[in-house]
C-alpha cells in the first residue's frame, strides 16, 4: 500500500460517538417516600409487612410477592442487622446517580435486617475481609445531616460488643 | 398441547470483544443469514422474527425498528422481547410458544449486543433500582461477590474449585471458533488475576462481548422438509423473583432454577438428570455460578458439585459434559448470550459441534439462562419425541 | 384458531405525572383489582406478560421494578418491548401453544420522568439520523405532510379529529384531557413542526393498565362475557423513512387483511361495531381509518363531517377520547384493547355504543407507524 492510500484508510470512519444526556427523575413512590422520611426525621429503617404471611420487606415496596397483597402494614426494622454476605469491591465503576466513578476498594454486603425476610444491600466501612463474617451482628452509622435518602446511611459496621 | 416445535438452524457470528468493522446491523445480519444458511432455507421461508438486546448498552431505542431490513422482520411480523441476561432463551421461548400456537409456522429469533459501544458497567448498575441499589451495586460483580462468599462458608467450596470451572470451560471455548475468549489458562492463572470483589477474581468473571446469534424454529408438520436432524423442544419453563437483589437466596439456592427444572423434569421426563441428561448447557456469569446452578438443577448437590467437576465429569470426555461452548465464561454478549446456550444444545444435538462435539451421541441436552433477579429459563431438546 | 377470551381489565387514570407513584404502585393499582375482577387469586395466574421500554423507564431490564407488582414471583413472565397489544399477542400464543391456561398482560408507562425528546431521538440511526434533530414531533410532520399532499387530508380535517376526541374524553372518567374545543382553538394553537400543532399531538402522561386472559373453557367459567380475541396480525414496514412513501399504510392494510381473515371479516366498514386506535397526532385517526379498511383511502377526513366516527355514530373510532385524550406511550394500545372490551361488554357509561358485538384496536410501535398491529375482539 502507498502512503497516499495509507491515509485515505485513515480517513474512514469507523466509530460514530454519540453523547444522550439521559437525566431522569424516578417517582420514589409512597413506600419510599415515608422510608426515606422516617429515615432521614427519626434515624428509623421501616418495612412494609404483608398482613397475609406477616412478612416484612425492606425495601418497602406495595405487593407481597408471594401473596399478591398490598404491603398494607409497617413495622420498624432494625436498625441492627446480621450480616450474610458481603465482598470488597476492587474495580472502579461508574456511578450514575452521581455520573462519577467510585473510589475503591470499599465494602458491601447484604445485611438482614433484624424482623425482616429480606437481605438489604448497603456499604460496609471495613474493607479489610479478614475482619468480615458471615453470620456477624452490623449496625447502621447515620449523617448527621440527612437530606431523605439512599446516603442518609453512611454504612453499616460491626457492633462492637459482638465479638 | 400445540403443534410439536424443532431448532432446524442456529447461526451466530464470531463473538469478540469490538467488532469495529461491522455496525450493529451488519452484525445482526451477519448472524441471520448464517442461520438461514444453516437451515438451508430463505428469509421468504420465514413468517416471524423475533429480536432482542439490552438497549441501554448501546443507546439504541426501538432497536428492533433500525434492524427490520436486516433482522428480516420488514414485510414480517417482527417483535421485541427483552429481559436482561436471560433476553436470549425468553426470544427463544417466544419463538417456541408462537410456532407451537398455530400463529406462525416458521420463526427466526435472533438475539444480538454490541455492548462495546456502550458503558456496560454502567448500562448494568441502571437494572437496580434507581433509589434503593444503584449506588452500591458496582455492576454484576458486587452482588457475586456478596453471593459467593455467602455460599463458600456454607458449601465449604474454595476459590480453588470455582477456579476449576473457569479452567474447563476457557479449554471448552478454545475448540469453539465462535466463542469471544481463546484462553489457555491454569487454576493458578485464576487465582492470580486481579481481585474485583472478593472472591471474585478476573478470570472468574464473564467477559463483555460483542456478537448476535439466530435460531429458527418450524412445527412437525414442516420439520421433516427442513431437516433430517432436528433439535425438537421438549420443555420450556421460565421464572422469575422478586423486586430487589437482595430478596433470593442467591447461590445458596437459586430457586426460580430449581422449581423450572422440577417442572421440565417432569415435563421432558427425566428421572435422573446425572443419567437422561448427555450434555448441558448452563448460563454462568461467574465461575461460582455454574457450582451453585448445577446444584439447582440436582446435579452435584450439597456442594459434591465440586467433586464432579474435580472427577471431570462436567468435562468433554466426561458423562456429563457442561459448556461444551466454552460457556459464558468464554462469551457474553448480553442480549445473545443465552439463546448461544439453546443453540450450542441444539448444534450438539444436530451433531454440528465439530472439535467441541460431545464423545457420545447427545439425544437429550438442557440449556439455561439467567438474568434479571436471579431470574431462570430452562429449555431441554431432544433429538427425538 | 382456539378461542382465548379476555375476562378482566383495569387501567388507571391517566394523569400528566404520577409523582407519587412509582412503577411498582402504578402496576399494582391495575393488576392487583384486575386478577381479583377475574375472580382468580396469584396461584390461578399461569404465566404474565410485561410491556415497557427501558428508555422511557431510564432502567435497563424495565420488568425488573415491577416483579412482585405483576405478580411473577416463581412465575413465567417475559416482557415484550414494544407497544402493549403486541404483549396481548405474545400472552395470546402462550395460550393457544397448550402451555398455558390462563395469562396476565401488564404495561406502564411514566412520560413524565425521562427526557422525551432525547427518548425519542435515540430511536433514529446514530450514523445518519439523529443528527437531523429527529425527535417524535418533527418526524411524525414529515408523515402528517405526505399524507396530506397525497391523499388531500388535511389540517382542518385533523383539527376535527382533536375536537371530537378531547370532547369524548369528558365522558370517560380514565382519560386526562376531556374537554371542549373549537376547529379554531386546533388551528391557531402553537406550530411544532409544520404541520403539526400543539394540540395535533397526544398529550404527556403516566399510567398503566392490565387485562386478564384464558382459554375457552377457562374463561367461559370465570365470566359471564368474556371478549374473544377472534384475529391478530402485525407486520412491520420500512425503517429508513426515504425508503417508504409516508403517506401510505402498507404494514397496517396487511395486518387488517390477516386480521379480519382469521377473524371471518369481509366487510369492515359493515361488520364492525366500535373502533379504538392509536392516534399520537390528530392526522393518525384519519389515516389508520383508511389502513383498517373503515373507508376508502383519501376518505378518512369525511368521518365525522358524516358522522360516522363519531361518539353517537354508526362506527364511533375513539369514543374514549382515544391517545388525544392521554394514555401513555406502550401503555396506549392496551388501553385500546381494554376500552373495546368495556364497549363489547357494555361497560362503557356514558359513551356506550349500543349492542356492540365486533371491535377492532390498532396499535403501532415505531416511527411514523412502521410496526403495526390489528385486532378483532368479538362477543361471540
Amino acid at each position: 500500500m502507498s502512503d497516499k492510500n495509507k491515509n485515505v484508510e485513515k480517513k474512514i470512519a469507523r466509530d460514530i460517538k454519540y453523547r444522550a444526556l439521559l437525566e431522569f427523575k424516578y417517582s420514589a413512590g409512597k413506600h419510599a417516600s415515608y422510608f426515606f422520611q422516617q429515615l432521614r426525621d427519626n434515624k428509623k429503617l421501616m418495612a412494609s409487612k404483608c398482613p397475609k404471611c406477616e412478612k416484612a420487606y425492606v425495601p418497602p415496596r406495595p405487593a407481597c410477592p408471594e401473596c399478591f397483597e398490598a404491603n398494607s402494614e409497617w413495622i420498624e426494622a432494625g436498625p441492627q442487622g446480621t450480616l450474610v454476605g458481603f465482598t470488597v469491591v476492587e474495580f472502579p465503576f461508574l456511578d450514575p446517580t452521581t455520573g462519577k466513578t467510585k473510589e475503591v476498594p470499599y465494602g458491601y454486603g447484604f445485611i438482614i435486617l433484624d424482623g425482616t425476610a429480606t437481605k438489604f444491600a448497603h456499604f460496609l466501612d471495613e474493607t479489610d475481609l479478614n475482619k468480615l463474617e458471615a453470620g456477624m451482628r452490623v449496625e447502621p452509622i447515620f449523617e448527621e445531616e440527612r437530606s431523605g435518602n439512599f446516603a442518609d446511611i453512611k454504612y453499616f459496621r460491626k457492633i462492637a460488643d459482638s465479638e | 398441547m400445540g403443534r410439536k416445535v424443532a431448532i432446524v438452524g442456529t447461526g451466530q457470528t464470531k463473538h469478540k470483544a469490538r467488532h469495529s468493522d461491522m455496525n450493529i446491523v451488519e452484525l445482526i445480519n451477519q448472524a441471520v443469514n448464517r442461520c438461514l444458511e444453516n437451515a438451508e432455507l430463505t428469509i421468504n421461508d420465514i413468517d416471524a422474527i423475533l429480536i432482542g438486546n439490552m438497549e441501554h448498552f448501546e443507546g439504541i431505542n426501538l432497536s428492533d425498528m433500525w434492524a427490520s431490513d436486516a433482522s428480516g422482520a420488514l414485510g414480517r411480523c417482527g417483535m421485541k422481547i427483552t429481559t436482561g441476561g436471560s433476553t436470549g432463551t425468553s426470544l427463544s421461548s417466544a419463538a417456541y410458544y408462537y410456532t407451537a400456537s398455530g400463529l406462525f409456522d416458521t420463526v427466526l429469533c435472533v438475539g444480538w449486543q454490541k455492548q462495546n459501544e456502550g458503558d456496560t458497567t454502567a448500562g448494568l448498575v441502571s437494572a437496580t433500582d434507581p433509589i434503593w441499589e444503584r449506588a452500591s451495586f458496582a455492576g454484576a460483580f458486587g452482588t457475586f461477590g456478596g453471593a459467593a462468599t455467602q455460599y463458600m462458608m456454607e458449601t465449604g467450596l474454595t476459590p480453588e474449585d470455582a477456579a476449576k470451572v473457569a479452567v474447563k470451560n476457557k479449554r471448552h471455548g478454545r475448540l469453539n471458533p465462535y466463542a469471544h475468549l481463546h484462553l489457555d489458562i491454569s487454576v493458578d492463572d485464576v487465582l492470580r488475576s486481579p481481585m474485583l470483589a472478593y472472591p471474585i477474581r478476573m478470570l472468574d468473571l464473564c467477559p463483555a462481548s460483542e456478537g448476535a446469534c439466530a435460531m429458527i424454529m418450524t412445527h412437525e408438520d414442516n420439520v421433516k422438509k427442513v431437516t433430517d436432524k432436528p433439535a425438537w423442544i421438549s420443555a420450556s419453563v421460565c421464572r422469575h423473583d422478586s423486586a430487589f437483589t437482595g430478596d433470593p437466596p442467591f447461590f445458596l439456592d437459586l430457586r426460580t432454577l430449581r422449581s423450572a427444572a422440577k417442572e421440565a423434569y417432569a415435563t421432558a421426563d427425566i428421572k435422573d438428570p446425572m443419567k437422561d441428561l448427555d450434555i448441558i448447557e448452563l448460563y454462568e456469569p461467574v465461575t461460582w455460578a455454574e457450582l451453585s446452578f448445577l446444584e439447582a438443577l440436582g446435579i452435584g448437590e450439597g456442594g459434591k458439585v465440586g467433586e464432579l467437576l474435580a472427577q471431570g465429569v462436567t468435562s468433554i470426555e466426561g458423562s456429563l459434559p457442561v459448556n461444551l461452548s466454552g460457556g459464558v465464561l468464554c462469551t457474553n454478549p448480553i442480549g445473545a448470550t443465552a439463546m448461544c446456550r439453546v443453540a450450542e444444545a441444539a448444534i450438539q444435538i444436530r451433531g454440528e459441534g465439530g472439535e467441541r462435539q460431545a464423545n457420545h451421541k447427545v439425544n437429550t441436552a438442557l440449556a439455561t439462562g439467567y438474568g434479571g433477579n436471579w431470574w431462570s429459563d430452562l429449555l431441554i431438546l431432544k433429538s427425538s419425541l | 384458531m382456539k378461542k382465548v377470551g379476555i375476562i378482566a381489565v383495569e387501567q388507571t387514570k391517566f394523569e400528566a405525572a404520577r409523582v407519587e407513584s412509582g412503577f411498582s404502585d402504578l402496576v399494582f393499582e391495575t393488576s392487583g383489582p384486575a386478577v381479583k375482577k377475574a375472580g382468580l387469586t396469584r396461584d390461578d395466574i399461569d404465566q404474565i406478560v410485561t410491556a415497557s421500554q427501558d428508555f422511557w423507564d431510564g432502567r435497563t431490564i424495565s420488568n425488573f421494578a415491577v416483579s412482585e407488582a405483576c405478580g411473577s414471583y416463581l412465575k413465567p413472565e417475559s416482557k415484550v418491548a414494544m407497544d402493549a397489544a403486541m404483549a396481548v399477542f405474545y400472552g395470546l400464543a402462550r395460550i393457544l401453544s397448550g402451555a398455558y391456561k390462563t395469562g396476565l398482560v401488564t404495561t406502564h408507562c411514566k412520560m413524565s420522568q425521562g427526557p422525551q425528546n432525547v427518548i425519542y431521538n435515540a430511536v433514529f440511526d446514530p450514523m445518519y439520523q439523529r443528527q437531523l434533530g429527529l425527535d417524535f414531533v418533527n418526524a411524525h410532520a414529515f408523515q402528517a405532510r405526505a399524507y396530506m399532499e397525497k391523499y388531500g387530508v388535511g389540517p382542518e380535517q385533523w383539527a376535527e379529529v382533536t375536537v371530537k376526541n378531547k370532547k369524548n374524553a369528558l365522558k370517560n372518567p380514565k382519560a386526562m384531557d376531556g374537554r371542549e374545543l373549537t376547529i379554531d382553538d386546533v388551528m391557531n394553537s402553537p406550530m411544532l413542526a409544520d404541520p403539526i400543532k400543539e394540540l395535533d399531538c397526544m398529550p404527556v402522561s403516566d399510567g398503566s393498565a392490565t387485562i386478564i386472559m384464558a382459554e375457552e373453557e377457562t374463561a367461559k367459567k370465570l365470566c359471564d362475557k368474556p371478549v374473544w380475541i377472534k384475529g391478530f396480525a402485525t407486520y412491520m414496514d420500512n425503517y429508513y423513512f426515504g425508503d417508504r412513501d409516508l403517506a401510505e399504510v402498507g404494514a397496517l392494510e396487511k395486518s387488517a387483511k390477516r386480521a379480519y381473515k382469521m377473524a371471518g371479516i369481509t366487510d369492515p366498514k359493515k361488520e364492525i361495531d366500535v373502533v379504538e386506535l392509536t392516534e399520537f397526532f390528530s392526522y393518525q385517526e384519519p389515516m389508520w381509518a383508511e389502513g383498517l379498511g373503515l373507508c376508502d383511502r383519501g376518505k378518512g377526513g369525511d368521518l365525522i363531517k358524516d358522522n360516522i366516527s363519531t361518539q353517537d355514530g354508526s362506527l364511533p373510532i375513539n369514543a374514549s377520547g382515544g391517545v388525544l385524550a392521554g394514555n401513555p406511550h406502550t401503555v396506549a394500545g392496551m388501553v385500546r384493547v381494554i376500552e373495546a372490551c368495556n364497549q363489547l361488554t357494555g361497560d362503557a357509561g356514558e359513551y356506550q355504543k349500543d349492542g356492540a358485538k365486533t371491535a377492532v384496536v390498532q396499535s403501532t410501535t415505531g416511527p411514523c407507524g412502521q410496526s403495526q398491529c390489528v385486532m378483532v375482539l368479538s362477543t361471540d
